[in-house]
C-alpha cells in the first residue's frame, strides 16, 4: 500500500543532466509505465526510486516516507531486471527465497510464501532447478516470483519483456496486468516498447531526454497528445505529420483545402499564414470511396509509393505534394504502387502542433483534468 | 590416423588430402613432443644412475643397474626445503587469492573516483622486475623482523602477486552482471553478503587459474628464498640448488631431488588443468 512521489527530481552525471525536474505523483495500486525512446531517461528514474543510483537533488517519497538516502533494501520495494538477474548458483527456490533469508524470515513462512508464488506463476515444477536449465519465459517467471514473495509496497520492473521473443512477450504482458490486479499493489514498469505501455498501463509517462512529456491514461494520450513527439510516439504505425500553411483557418497543403472542427480550428485561426505541423494518425486517413466519407473529411489527391499488406489492413504509403504519409486500410487492398488515390482525413482526429515548439495547439486542454486514474477502474 | 574423421570435409572430394596433412600435423607434433621430452628423459635416467656411472660420454644411456636410492638420499637433504616451500607456497597463494579476490570484486562492482587509477598503478607492479627491488626488500623484511623466517617470503610473494590475481578476479566478475549485485542489494545483501553469497560462489573458475598461476610462481621462486631465509627457512630452489654446489657433484642427486620437487606443480596442474582452459575461457560462456 503505497504511493510514490517524486519532487523535483533530478539525475546528474557530471554536466550531464539524465533527468530534469521529475514531478510524478503515482497513487497506490496504480500501474504506472515509464516510456520513451532509449536514453530519455526512464530507466535511471527507476533505478533512482530503487536506491540503485543517488537522487543529486529533489524528493522521492514511497508511502509516508522520504527515502532519498534509505539503502535500496529498506525501502519496501521489489525490482525485476531486464536480463532477469537471478543467481546462477542457486536453484529456483532458493532464488526466490534469498531476500527472506536476509531478513531472517522464518523457515515455515519462507516456504509457504516461495510454493504460494510458484503457484500463482506456474513454476512449482521448477523449484528444484537452476537458472541455466530454464526458458527466457520461465526464467521471468521466476525474477516475478523472487519479487512477489518479498510482498513490496511497490513492484519496480525495467523492461522485463525486451529479451523475450514477441510471441512470448504478448503472453507474459497480459500474465503481470492480471498479477497487478491480483496483489493490488503499485507498479512502475520501465519499457521502450509503447505497446506494452499502452496495453498494460493505468497511466503512462511519457519521456524524452530526461523531461517528461506527458503523462496520462493510454487512451488520452492516443487522443490528446500534447506534443509532436507523443503523438508520434504513441500508436502503430505512427502519426503522419505534413507541414501545412494555415489559410482561411484551414490547413493548406499543396492545391488542397483541410479543415479542422471543434477548438482545433478556433486555435487555427491565431496561426493564419504561418506553418504549422498537420497530424494525422493512419488509421484516420481514408481512401475516397472506400472509407472514412461518414466522418467528413476533406480529400488530398496524392500517388501511391508503396503498398504493405499485412491481412487484416493494408497500409498505403502516398506521396501528396511531395509530402508522404501513410493511410491504414481495412482488410486486402487492390492498390499497386504508382496508382493515385484520393485520400479522405478523419476531420475530428485532425491534430495541430506548433512549427517551433511543437506543442499541440487547440485539444490540449481536454485531457489536463482526467488524468488521474486508479489502478481499480 | 588416416581414418579420424574430419570435421572440415563433409564433400567426399577432397578427404585423403586433408588426412594427408593431418598426419604431416600429427608427425610435426610428435617431434616437437619428443624435443620437449629430452630434457626430461636426461633427468630421469641421470637420477636413475649410480654416481659412478655418470660422465658425459654415456649421458644418454639408460643405466647398467637401477639406483634408486638417489631418491632416497635427495629426499634426506630437500625435504626441509620442501616443507617449507609447501607452507609457504600454500599460505602465498591463498592469501593473494582471496585478497585478489576481494580487490577484484570491488573494482568491478563498486567504481569509486580514482578506481582506474589505482588499478592501473597495482598494474605497474607486475613489471617491477625482482632484482630492481631486492635490496630495500631485504632491508625492509628485516626491519620488520621477519628475516630468517618464511613469513617475509610470504609476504613478499603476497605483494609481488597481488597485481596479477587482481587482474584476473577484475576481468573475470567484469563479466559477472552488475544486475545480479543489484538484485542483491534490493533483496538486502551488503558489501560483504553480496561477496560471501553471490561473488564468491561464482569465483570457483577465476580461483583455479589464481591458485594455478600463484602457486607455480611461489613454488618455483628462486631469487627472493635465497636472500630472504636462512638455512632452516629456505625453500626447495634453493635446497636443490645447493645440491648441485661444490666440487664434485653426484649428478643423480640434483637430478632425483628435481623430480620431488616438480611433483607438487605437476599435481596442480594434473588436477585443476581442465578448469584452468574453462577459467580461462569463463567469460565467453554465460553462467
Amino acid at each position: 500500500m503505497a504511493e510514490v512521489v517524486l519532487q523535483n527530481v533530478y539525475k546528474r552525471y557530471g554536466k550531464v543532466v539524465a533527468v530534469k525536474d521529475f514531478n510524478l505523483h503515482i497513487q497506490d495500486k496504480e500501474f504506472m509505465v515509464f516510456v520513451g525512446p532509449s536514453g530519455c531517461g526512464k530507466s535511471t528514474t527507476l533505478r533512482m526510486i530503487a536506491g540503485l543510483e543517488e537522487i543529486s537533488d529533489g524528493t522521492l517519497r514511497i508511502g509516508e516516507r522520504v527515502v532519498n538516502d534509505v539503502p535500496p533494501k529498506d525501502r519496501d520495494i521489489a525490482m525485476v531486471f531486464q536480463n532477469y538477474a537471478l543467481y546462477p548458483h542457486m536453484n529456483v527456490y532458493e532464488n526466490m527465497a534469498f531476500g527472506l533469508r536476509l531478513r531472517k524470515t522464518p523457515k515455515a513462512e519462507i516456504d509457504k510464501r516461495v510454493r504460494d508464488a510458484a503457484r500463482i506463476l506456474q513454476i512449482e515444477h521448477l523449484l528444484a532447478r537452476k537458472p541455466k536449465e530454464l526458458s527466457g519465459g520461465q526464467r521471468q517467471r521466476v525474477a516475478l516470483g523472487r519479487a512477489i514473495v518479498r510482498e513490496p509496497k511497490v513492484f519496480l520492473m525495467d523492461e522485463p519483456l525486451s529479451n523475450l521473443d514477441a510471441k512470448l512477450r504478448v503472453e507474459m504482458r497480459s500474465q503481470i496486468s492480471q498479477l497487478h490486479r491480483r496483489l493490488a499493489t503499485t507498479v512502475i514498469y520501465v519499457t521502450h516498447d509503447q505497446v506494452e505501455a499502452m496495453t498494460m498501463g493505468s497511466r503512462i509517462v511519457v519521456m524524452r531526454d530526461g523531461i517528461i512529456q506527458q503523462v496520462d491514461t493510454p487512451l488520452n494520450l492516443y487522443d490528446y497528445p500534447r506534443t509532436k513527439f507523443v503523438a508520434g510516439f504513441i500508436g502503430s504505425p505512427s502519426m503522419n505529420f505534413l507541414t501545412a500553411t494555415v489559410k482561411n483557418g484551414q490547413f493548406a497543403i499543396g492545391d488542397s483545402l483541410i479543415a479542422a472542427d471543434g477548438t482545433l480550428a478556433e486555435s487555427l485561426r491565431a496561426y493564419e499564414g504561418k506553418q504549422v505541423w498537420m497530424g494525422i494518425r493512419p488509421e484516420h486517413v481514408g481512401v475516397h470511396g472506400l472509407s472514412m466519407e461518414s466522418r467528413g473529411g476533406d480529400v488530398m489527391r496524392g500517388q501511391i509509393v508503396d503498398v504493405e499488406p499485412l491481412g487484416a489492413q493494408t497500409d498505403l504509403i502516398v506521396d501528396v505534394g511531395g509530402q508522404v504519409l501513410t493511410a491504414k486500410v481495412e482488410g486486402h487492398a487492390r492498390f499497386k504502387a504508382g496508382d493515385a488515390v484520393d485520400l479522405v482525413v478523419a476531420r475530428d482526429r485532425l491534430h495541430a502542433f506548433d512549427y517551433q515548439t511543437e506543442d499541440a495547439l487547440g485539444r490540449r486542454g481536454v485531457a489536463a483534468d482526467t488524468a488521474a486514474i486508479s489502478a481499480d477502474d | 590416423m588416416t581414418t579420424l574423421p574430419t570435421t572440415t570435409a563433409p564433400s567426399a572430394a577432397r578427404p585423403r588430402r586433408l588426412d594427408f596433412t593431418r598426419a604431416l600435423l600429427y608427425l610435426g607434433l610428435l617431434v616437437a613432443t619428443l624435443f620437449f621430452l629430452l630434457p626430461v628423459y636426461l633427468l630421469v635416467v641421470t637420477a636413475l644412475k649410480d654416481p659412478s656411472v655418470i660422465s658425459l660420454d654415456t649421458t644418454w644411456q639408460l643405466p647398467p643397474a637401477w639406483h634408486w636410492s638417489s631418491f632416497a638420499d635427495a629426499w634426506a637433504k630437500v625435504s626441509g626445503g620442501l616443507r617449507n616451500s609447501l607452507e609457504l607456497t600454500l599460505l602465498a597463494t591463498a592469501i593473494s587469492a582471496v585478497m585478489g579476490s576481494l580487490n577484484g570484486y570491488v573494482l568491478s562492482k563498486y567504481s569509486f573516483r580514482g578506481a582506474n587509477l589505482l588499478f592501473a598503478l597495482m598494474l605497474f607492479g607486475m613489471f617491477i622486475p625482482y632484482q630492481s627491488v631486492l635490496i630495500p626488500l631485504f632491508q625492509f623484511v628485516k626491519s620488520i623482523g621477519l628475516y630468517g623466517t618464511i613469513w617475509g617470503l610470504v609476504l613478499t610473494h603476497v605483494v609481488y602477486g597481488l597485481p596479477i590475481t587482481t587482474l584476473i578476479f577484475r576481468n573475470y566478475y567484469g563479466e559477472v552482471p552488475d544486475a545480479l549485485v543489484e538484485a542483491a542489494r534490493i533483496d538486502g545483501a551488503g558489501f560483504w553478503g553480496i561477496y560471501s553469497r553471490i561473488i564468491f560462489p561464482l569465483s570457483v573458475p577465476g580461483f583455479v587459474v589464481v591458485i594455478i598461476w600463484q602457486f607455480t610462481q611461489a613454488w618455483n621462486e628462486f631469487l627472493f628464498g635465497v636472500t630472504l631465509t636462512n638455512p632452516a627457512s629456505q625453500p626447495i630452489t634453493v635446497a636443490l640448488a645447493q645440491l648441485a654446489g661444490g666440487q664434485a657433484v653426484s649428478w643423480n642427486l640434483p637430478m632425483a631431488g628435481a623430480i620431488l620437487t616438480a611433483i607438487p606443480t605437476l599435481l596442480v596442474y594434473v588436477l585443476l588443468g581442465r578448469y584452468f582452459v574453462r577459467g580461462l575461457l569463463a567469460g565467453s560462456v554465460k553462467g
